[in-house]
């Protein structure tokens, strides 16, 4: 395996926060340039594996690479665009602007007693707009509706100009109608800028067409590939993949809309 | 009063140290609000009264303590008081919150004792309690002084990451800022200004310095910076306009500084409301 053409390499992962393994010999590349999803029923380790994957809690076994660095060395985080799931339950009082809330975005870039430059304006302007939120610049953070305010975090998350853009579950909070075109602007970043994407979502029916490549996770990985082969899974190969939660999936792939959300 | 102003040294103490802690006091009031701390600050107001009435009961007790300011044992119990808290958070994880009444009734209960261990005290106490325009001496001053430049510079150095940190807590650790570190820096920097707040609002009074105009000013204020401007604005005016009555009514200026903070309070919410019921 060349390690350049890796962004993200996970080897026999373990994770648990207290007695019980939470993850279990996980192991996943994401090759550069690709769009992946990562799905799986509720709890089943999904944003631990994000934790893990930018450095918020080290796991008790295995190995994480990134960029081909061990990640207890890696020191360009720059690299990596973040969008939380909280990102959606954050304190909606907070009198921020949107381009405060992006500008700090930059914050790791510029480094400590630096200020913001006429470039920095710049790019911050360009990253809202390149997720269409230009008009809403002096707007204060809390008076977007959930889907503006995801796309301020992301425009936050591209702000630094990542190779790799990490989203968990982007849509919840998104307007059914807005989903749609959530994932075209996904995909867009993916396809014209080359940004790297790792997806977590709900929302396989939608996004199986999107993206390039698929996980399944339910705190083992029950599959890996590209979105090819996950498609010629028969239904039942699915239901095996998510275990008790096939109901909850299997009704998100019916719909299509991607408009019903668990979290 | 402008000739009492250029006339005694005690109201040129006053007025300037006023227009220090109107800028300090807000300044990290703000982050201290969007952080959901405001309690904190009450907590380490209480602590900072054990410090006083320790130093004072020094002073009385033994001989080689009387020269010493009360502010600087002040400021030590406070900052160890932050310390503790910090602690406290770490040993509650799941009831962080915890920390706040443990180090509040500990530092009055402290306090009490010293008093009670000193038979009362002769000096002005009562003053710490609800702030003094005579009480400020020139080495207040001065102390206070060097405490807001050194908060100051940190808060401008260091603005983005504070800003960073008080959004998205998360968000900052994972773009690799340390924030436990800044986090200390931010606590000491509050047990400091809550120290130096003291002298002229009093300790009972302090924490309301620090979150009553940023109360104000965010119902209105568009943006981060904005919130500042207006809370260090409002701040000023409660201050420097709560010691002119207060010296001409003789009253204390603790309670008149943070009534005209409530006052103007009160005046956002309400324009608020009337341009929010007008402009529908
Ligand atoms: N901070 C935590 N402490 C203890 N257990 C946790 C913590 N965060 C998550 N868990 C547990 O770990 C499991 C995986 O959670 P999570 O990674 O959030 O799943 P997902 O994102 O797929 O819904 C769940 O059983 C959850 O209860
Ligand atoms: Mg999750």
């Amino acid at each position: 395996m060349d390690t350049n053409d890796y962004i993200v390499q996970v080897q026999d992962l373990y994770y648990r926060y207290d007695k019980e393994n939470v993850l279990e010999n996980i192991n996943l590349s994401i090759k550069k340039g690709s769009f992946l999803a990562i799905v799986g029923p509720n709890g089943s380790g999904k944003s631990t594996l994000l934790k893990l994957m930018l450095g918020l809690i080290k796991p008790q076994q295995g190995l994480i690479r990134l960029f081909g660095q061990d990640i207890n060395k890696f020191k360009e985080q720059h690299k990596i665009g973040f969008v939380s799931q909280k990102a959606n339950s954050f304190n909606t009082g907070f009198p921020a602007t949107v381009f405060e809330v992006v500008a700090s975005g930059l914050t790791k870039k510029l480094g400590l007693f630096n200020f913001l430059r006429k470039t920095d304006h710049v790019k911050i302007k360009q990253a809202i707009e390149s997720v269409g939120m230009g008009k809403f610049l002096d707007r204060n953070i809390g008076e977007l509706s959930g889907g503006q305010q995801q796309r301020v975090f992301i425009a936050r998350a591209l702000v630094s100009e990542p190779e790799l853009l990490i989203l968990d579950e982007p849509t919840v909070g998104v307007d059914v109608q807005n989903v749609n075109s959530f994932y075209g602007m996904l995909e867009t970043l993916n396809k014209e800028k080359g940004i790297t994407l790792l997806l977590v979502t709900h929302d396989i029916g939608t996004i199986s067409e999107k993206v390039t490549n698929v996980a399944c996770l339910n705190k083992n990985m029950h599959f890996h590939g590209s979105a090819e082969e996950f498609e010629q899974l028969k239904i039942n190969d699915v239901s095996e993949i998510y275990g008790h939660d096939v109901h909850v999936l299997t009704h998100d792939h019916h719909h299509h809309g991607g408009g019903h959300l668990h979290d | 009063m402008i000739s009492g102003l250029l006339q005694y040294e005690f109201l040129q103490n006053a007025f300037l140290t006023g227009m220090i802690i109107g800028v300090i006091a807000p300044l990290l009031g703000v982050f201290i609000v969007v952080r959901r701390l405001s309690l904190i600050a009450d907590a380490l107001s209480h602590v900072t009264l054990a410090g006083i009435a320790a130093s004072l009961l020094l002073e009385k007790k033994f001989m080689i303590f009387s020269g010493l300011n009360p502010l600087y044992m002040g400021m030590a119990f406070s900052v160890g008081g932050s310390l503790f808290i910090e602690k406290l958070r770490t040993v509650y994880k799941h009831y962080q919150e915890l920390a706040i009444p443990i180090i509040l009734s500990g530092g009055i209960g402290l306090g009490v004792i010293f008093i009670s261990l000193a038979d009362g005290f002769n000096t002005d106490l009562f003053s710490y309690l609800f702030g003094s325009v005579s009480a400020v001496s020139r080495a207040d001053l001065w102390t206070i002084l060097i405490i807001s430049i050194l908060v100051i510079a940190l808060v401008v150095l260091l603005y983005k990451e504070l800003f960073l940190l008080s959004f998205d807590e998360e968000y900052a650790r994972a773009t690799g800022i340390a924030a436990k570190t800044l986090h200390f820096i931010f606590i000491i920097m509050v047990a400091l200004v809550i120290a130096a707040s003291m002298r002229i609002v009093g300790i009972l009074l302090v924490s309301s310095l620090m979150t009553l105009p940023v109360a104000a000013s965010i119902r209105f204020a568009k943006g981060f910076k904005q919130t500042i401007f207006f809370s260090i604005l409002f701040g000023e005016v409660s201050v420097l306009g709560g010691l002119f009555l207060s010296y001409y009514l003789d009253l204390a200026p603790g309670g008149t500084i943070v009534m005209i903070a409530v006052l103007i309070l009160v005046l956002a919410i309400w324009l608020k409301k009337r341009a929010a019921t007008r402009s529908i």
